[in-house]
């Protein structure tokens, strides 16, 4: 089984609750799509080049100056559970883990180092992704703008004049810039303002979507932020516009919570107690309904109700109570009634742990 | 337990109502939440590639003067209609007029103005061999029946090799 504390940082650094908003934003993620010249893209290219260009970019990693020694990963070399965790761990996309309808492609890898990573042979040759905790979005572009720059000048990049760099799909074409924020708002949906709120964002060209990307469902409430277009505008200018309107939607998450201790305050820490009761003493957790009372006990936490649990704990419980970390740790893959017994005790443990 | 409003209905929801300094619980079935405005469950946003495909199909009749087929990796636009991916990078230039439109739809511009890249020269690269990269274009070019392109590819080959 895949041992993900023997990546440089864990694999985990991301979850440390450092950052800006760390109770709110439990991360942002920056991601550039990049293709390489003379190979076809990666959903038409044969075997043979998806594993030629993982030759070629293998040969650059190694002598990559900006980030620290990673470790490059065959993907496509993995079982279903490793391919599994590394997607539940946020460090490959659904599609490089093979959990779409497609099954993993040759030559799918990914090299990973502290807080970033390089997907290679996704939708795009190279998928490079920042991943840190809190809002972090300067520091986090910063690191992948210099990696950026360094690998471009090992291979060649796919890049026209007019559309700049060159994507699978239209919809990344330009800066191939897509940077998302993981946002907790339980005070929004509470309050039933989350509609508006949401509606607003498409209105302004950004988008959401489900703590996994495209087509999850939103659990926990959970929402992943990020910008729509790629094109037109310069990467600082896609950061900032997406910087303000976080911004904007942390000031009035924050409003709404005030206005639930206002008008429903005993209701509130009723309903947010009760959540922590069952995640401290249940026997049996299916993982949406550990996810909705880890967010009732993250939003306790936020609003200063119950005191002593770090939000680095909240955020290791969300990431760790999954399925196939669950199974990870057992050594073996589990049911899913199994996993729901395991995941209980896990949280359990864990928040006892912190009681102490 | 059924829903205190309709009294017909499975009660799923419990509503904690406030109303000045009095509360109370309500139990609603799903119809009833949702008539009070109560989101029962928040669905994903609707992938936006959803609408991209809808619009590549309503949008892109193919302009005039555009190849049937990219010559590098012998995709058409019905291909790209199908998938919504692009063959190769040297799609953006076979279909340029009809993505130049499609590229205003979606991104409201046409012009990348962000970073702008130069490769590196090909005698800083580690050397790839251009018969395999040929080789990889014919197999393609003659899966996709595109006989004309595979000849002419067969040509260069025979040329490098």
């Amino acid at each position: 089984m895949l041992d993900l504390s023997l990546l440089p940082d864990g694999g985990a650094s991301w979850l440390d609750a450092s950052g800006e908003h760390a109770d709110i934003v439990i991360s942002t993620r920056i991601r550039l799509a990049r293709n390489l010249e003379g190979y076809a893209f990666t959903p038409r290219a044969r075997d043979g080049e998806r594993l030629r260009i993982l030759t070629q970019v293998r040969e650059a990693f190694g002598s990559l100056n900006t980030i620290e020694d990673g470790v490059l990963l065959r993907v496509d070399e993995l079982p279903a559970e490793d391919r599994l965790l590394l997607h539940e761990r946020h460090l490959v996309s659904k599609e490089l883990a093979g959990l779409n309808e497609q099954p993993v492609r040759t030559g799918a890898a990914v090299y990973l180092s502290r807080g970033v990573g390089i997907m290679v042979n996704e939708e795009d040759h190279l998928r490079l992704q920042a991943l840190h905790s809190g809002f972090h979005v300067a520091d986090a572009f910063r690191v992948l703008e210099r990696l950026d720059a360094e690998l471009g000048n090992k291979v060649p990049y796919a890049f026209h004049n007019e559309f700049g760099y060159l994507t699978a799909c239209p919809t990344n074409v330009g800066t191939g810039l897509r940077a998302s924020v993981l946002i907790h708002l339980p005070g929004l949906v509470l309050t039933k303002e989350i509609g508006k709120v949401l509606a607003g964002l498409q209105q302004v060209g950004l988008t959401y979507r489900g703590m996994y990307g495209e087509g999850s469902e939103v659990v926990g409430n959970f929402f992943q932020i990020s910008n729509q277009t790629t094109l037109g505008r310069s990467e600082g200018e896609l950061l900032d516009y997406l910087v303000r309107v976080v911004r904007h939607v942390i000031e009035r998450e924050e409003e709404a919570r005030r206005v639930l201790l206002r008008d429903a305050g005993y209701i509130i820490e009723d309903k947010l107690w009760r959540a922590f009761g069952t995640l401290r003493y249940a026997r049996s957790l299916s993982f949406d309904e550990a996810m909705n009372y880890l967010s009732g006990v993250r939003l306790a936490v936020g609003l200063k109700l119950i005191s002593g649990l770090s939000v680095y704990t909240l955020n290791k419980l969300l990431i760790f109570s999954q399925l196939a970390h669950l199974g990870n740790s057992e050594g073996r893959a589990l049911t899913e009634s199994e996993a729901n017994v395991a995941r209980a005790r896990y949280v359990r443990e864990t928040l006892a742990k912190e009681a102490e | 337990m059924v829903c205190d409003l309709c009294r017909d209905g499975e009660a799923v929801i419990q509503l904690t109502e406030i109303e000045g300094s009095g509360v109370r619980q309500l139990h609603l079935c799903e119809k009833c939440a949702a008539e009070r405005g109560v989101e029962t469950t928040i669905g994903a946003s609707k992938p936006q590639i959803s609408n991209f495909l809808q619009t590549i199909h309503e949008q892109m009749p193919g302009a005039k003067g555009e190849p049937a087929q990219c010559s590098f990796c012998a995709s058409t636009l019905a291909d790209f209609r199908a998938t919504g991916r692009l063959g190769c990078a040297h799609c953006y230039e076979a279909f340029e007029s009809s993505l130049r439109d499609l590229l205003r739809r979606v991104h409201g511009n046409s012009k990348h103005i962000g970073r702008r890249y130069v490769a590196p020269l090909p005698s800083e690269l580690p050397h790839v061999s251009s018969a395999t990269e040929l080789r990889d274009r014919l197999k393609r070019a003659i899966e996709s029946e595109q006989f004309e392109l595979a000849a002419d590819l067969r040509d260069k080959l025979r040329g490098i090799e």
